[in-house]
């Protein structure tokens, strides 16, 4: 009963944020919006007793992930509405339902067809935080590795691209300064 | 009252799914499109997570944990080259990004 509650709730305040996400011509409100949503989401993962992968969701997502898109976008002018592609709504919603409904058969076929067996059962008696770290320090070992080492590149890609003359102050430059600058940049890039 | 079963889950990954396709379909703006991205990966992790548990199987748990990671640095790499995009050209509209035209 209770889950049943939860999971509508959630269900229709997951789908509400996400609608306005992609509907809105704001894009103040889409990241809002977003917010909203992943910690909605968190909660599913709660409810299905995953509570290190809610956990991991609420400050990845909306701790880090969020973070990022709001310092992102200060560089964006994000006042002004966004345009969208005039294109035909029947197609496009025609198109991404059958796409989703296809994606989940993908899922569901080994389900159904074969009786899927447990390859890391659940432990009993340990917390779901405990298991979590059993099999990923066991038999997820190297992927773990590898995408420590994909976040590290990744980290470093972002500050090369997005830290280009961020010691230079382009505020406290007189505006002719900060035009040469701006100038020369473009000569180089374009 | 109802059992929730695995199917309301798979549903609800479909219908999440759906809404994050329409968006990568009719957004013009990078941003907003990357948003959309993240709605499609947050509804795969929902079915992973789902799966996971009526299955008593921890491989899908696992699999979100990596999609995060996966999420977490396309976002790092792609907010970068946006920057880098907007610094140049004023706008991150994807009908201007048309330079490799054949």
């Amino acid at each position: 009963m209770f889950e049943a509650v939860a999971f509508y709730l959630f269900a229709f305040l997951t789908i509400a944020m996400f609608y306005i996400t992609v509907t809105t011509s704001q894009a103040l409100y889409a990241l809002t919006a977003l917010a909203a949503g992943m910690i909605f989401i968190s909660a599913f993962f709660f409810i299905l007793g995953a509570d290190f992968l809610g956990a991991v969701q609420i400050i990845v997502y909306t701790g880090a992930v969020m973070a990022l898109y709001a310092f992102g976008m200060m560089f964006f002018d994000t006042t002004r509405e966004v345009k969208e592609k005039q294109g035909n709504k029947f197609i496009v919603v025609g198109l991404a339902t059958l796409a989703a409904v296809m994606v989940v058969a993908i899922f569901v076929a080994p389900i159904v067809s074969t009786n899927m067996t447990a390859f890391y059962p659940m432990v009993e008696g340990a917390g779901n935080t405990q298991e979590v770290g059993l099999v990923l320090f066991t038999k997820y070992l190297i992927p773990f590795e590898v995408a420590a080492v994909m976040l590290l590149v990744a980290m470093v890609a972002g500050i090369v691209l997005a830290g280009k003359k961020m010691d230079l102050s382009l505020t406290l430059m007189s505006a002719e300064q900060a035009k040469d600058i701006d100038d020369k940049d473009k000569k180089v890039l374009s | 009252m109802m059992e929730i079963g695995l199917n309301h889950y798979l549903v609800l990954s479909t219908i999440l799914f759906a809404i994050g396709l329409v968006g990568i379909m009719r957004r013009k703006n990078l941003l907003l499109l990357f948003f959309a991205t993240e709605i499609l990966l947050n509804a795969v992790n929902i079915a992973f997570a789902a799966i996971s548990h009526y299955y008593g199987d921890l491989t899908g748990q696992m699999f979100a944990f990596f999609v995060i990671a996966i999420a977490a640095s396309e976002l790092a790499v792609g907010l970068g080259l946006l920057i880098v995009w907007y610094k140049r050209h004023g706008n991150i509209d994807l009908d201007t990004m048309t330079s490799m035209r054949g």
